[in-house]
């Protein structure tokens, strides 16, 4: 090899690598690194006394919302309250009796299944238990 | 010797600044019916330097964070001396900016002056066009407000559903799995330093090869007598046009800015319901419309994927129409290119419309 193609051969093969290590480097760095706190196992969401029958609230659910619904008969549901077609917050609207996401006019019914609109895909259900006063929901274990 | 003219010619001595001066004179303006278009890149020009001038003084206030954000437009709105004033025109600036670009991107094409040897002008504009829509998606998120969070949240959302690198880009988008103020101040930095950087580089390539090669002239203006192919000197002529039509727009954004003063809206809450009237800004409309508007599977995928794929499909087409233009590459007229022009303008007007009209 002559000694000048070398150093091309030396000296472009090292600027490709050096570039493809920086940008390597600056796109993981920018990828954000798994959360430390990850979703919630279990929350109280409320107590036995706060919602009547027929309502619903928002709590926090780790870092997502979730819809705490009180049905007619007095028992309860919970889901993830992340709407299944773009993400919005879902809201539990009793005059309609759905569940209903106000960004595209989506809707479920009260077991969470999309029945208008565009969410393709059910809402995320999650798991009630009562404690005494206290109301926990989480994580469905599959 | 007047003082301007002592200092140039004390420059001139030290640095040859007369080749300069030549190089800035050289440029001149084809008179024709169509010349009032050549005014909107300069509009557009003028409104980026407002953004900047606005945007550093709105920085000595601003704070980004979940709580901070909104109360420091908030401070900047109701305690800091013409704060409110400098927040009204940056935003409204801002759209009026977009706004200049998209007529000034179609006044380009229809006139089909990205033709050879123009190509390459209209790549950096589009690259130009592009940063503009990001900055101003970007910029809507930092007031932090309840609008502007969900629309941030659907807007970013739409990414996901591009194949393969949709999650990771959502990621790297958002700074984690949701709208978080992590996206807040991923989107601040965005704002306020990588894109006005790329703007202002890309910009000064875009008005390098426009003062290199001249105002484009219309087709078929060689062949004209030459007493129809009138045409005036940019410098001064059409300049001191120019600084007068910017008059008239700084005018007009005072007003907009002083009786229309730009709202703030509620405080983002992320564990709240969406409220109704989530929408994008005005220039997103007509995309997030017509993905409305799209069944929710298309054959095997998801209508917003199709709509993406599509719109993507669009986008990079006409952003290499002067590589498969042919016909204007020759000097001819491209009429059933113009047809197609005509309808993306219509396209975007009617979805834009009803947008707003099925809301
Ligand atoms: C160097 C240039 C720029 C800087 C330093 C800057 C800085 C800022 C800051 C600090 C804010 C938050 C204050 C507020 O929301 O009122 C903001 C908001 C915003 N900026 Fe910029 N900006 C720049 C350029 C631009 C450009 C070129 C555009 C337009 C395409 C733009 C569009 C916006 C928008 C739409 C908002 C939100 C306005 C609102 O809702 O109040 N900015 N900018
Ligand atoms: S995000 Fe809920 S319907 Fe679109």
């Amino acid at each position: 090899m002559k000694r000048r193609s070398f150093i091309n051969v030396l000296l472009s093969g090292g600027i490709a690598v050096w570039l493809g290590s920086v940008i390597a480097s600056i796109i993981a760095y920018l990828l954000p690194p798994e959360a430390a706190v990850s979703d919630a196992s279990s929350v109280k969401a409320a107590t036995t006394d706060e919602l009547e029958p027929d309502s619903a609230k928002i709590f926090q659910f780790g870092k997502k919302p979730g819809l705490l619904l009180r049905l007619e008969d007095g028992g309860y549901r919970a889901f993830v309250a992340v709407c299944t077609h773009l993400s919005c917050t879902v809201q539990y609207r009793k005059d309609m009796g759905v569940i209903w996401c106000a960004c595209h006019n989506g809707k479920f019914n009260k077991k969470g299944i999309n029945i208008a609109g565009p969410p393709p895909k059910p809402l995320d259900e999650l798991e009630v238990h009562i404690r005494g006063e206290d109301i926990f929901v989480s994580k469905p274990v599959t | 010797m007047g003082a301007i003219n002592r200092a140039i010619h004390y420059l001139d001595e030290r640095l040859q600044i007369q080749q300069l001066i030549d190089f800035g004179k050289k440029k001149s303006v084809p008179l024709h019916r169509e010349t009032v278009w050549y005014y909107f890149g300069g509009v557009t020009l003028f409104l980026f330097i407002i953004q900047v001038i606005t945007g550093i003084l709105l920085l000595f206030y601003y704070r980004t964070g979940p709580e901070e954000a909104y109360e420091s437009i908030r401070f900047i709105m109701s305690e800091v001396r013409f704060g409110w004033l400098m927040r009204s025109i940056h935003s409204w600036s801002a759209n009026l900016m977009i706004l200049a670009a998209f007529i000034h991107m179609f006044s380009v094409f229809f006139a089909k002056a990205y033709r050879k040897p123009r190509e390459l002008t209209w790549i950096t504009g589009m690259l130009l066009l592009f940063i503009g829509l990001g900055l101003g998606f970007t910029g809507y998120l930092l007031p932090w407000n309840e609008l502007a969070f969900f629309a941030t949240k659907v807007g970013t959302d739409i990414f996901s559903v591009v194949p393969v690198i949709g999650e990771p880009l959502l990621r790297l988008l958002r700074g984690g799995e949701e709208v978080t103020p992590a996206t807040l101040s991923r989107f601040f930095g965005i704002h306020v330093a990588i894109f006005p950087l790329l703007f202002v580089g890309l910009l000064a390539l875009h008005l390098l090869f426009v003062q290199r090669q001249g105002m484009s002239e219309p087709i078929g203006w060689n062949e004209m007598p030459p007493d129809k192919t009138k045409s005036m000197p940019f410098f001064p002529n059409f300049l001191l046009r120019d600084l007068l039509l910017w008059l008239i727009v700084l005018n007009v954004i005072a007003l907009l800015a002083v009786f229309f003063p730009w709202e703030l809206g509620e405080k983002a809450d992320p564990f709240a319901p969406a409220p109704e009237g989530i929408k994008p800004e005005w220039y997103f409309m007509f995309m997030y419309q017509t993905l409305k508007f799209l069944p929710a599977k298309v054959l095997f995928i998801s209508g917003e994927t199709l709509g993406i794929l599509v719109f993507g499909l669009a986008v990079v087409l006409w952003l290499i129409i002067p590589f498969w233009d042919r016909k204007s590459a020759r000097g001819e007229k491209n009429r059933a290119l113009n047809y197609v022009g005509l309808f993306v303008v219509l396209f975007i007007i009617v979805m834009t419309v009803l947008g707003y009209a099925l809301h």
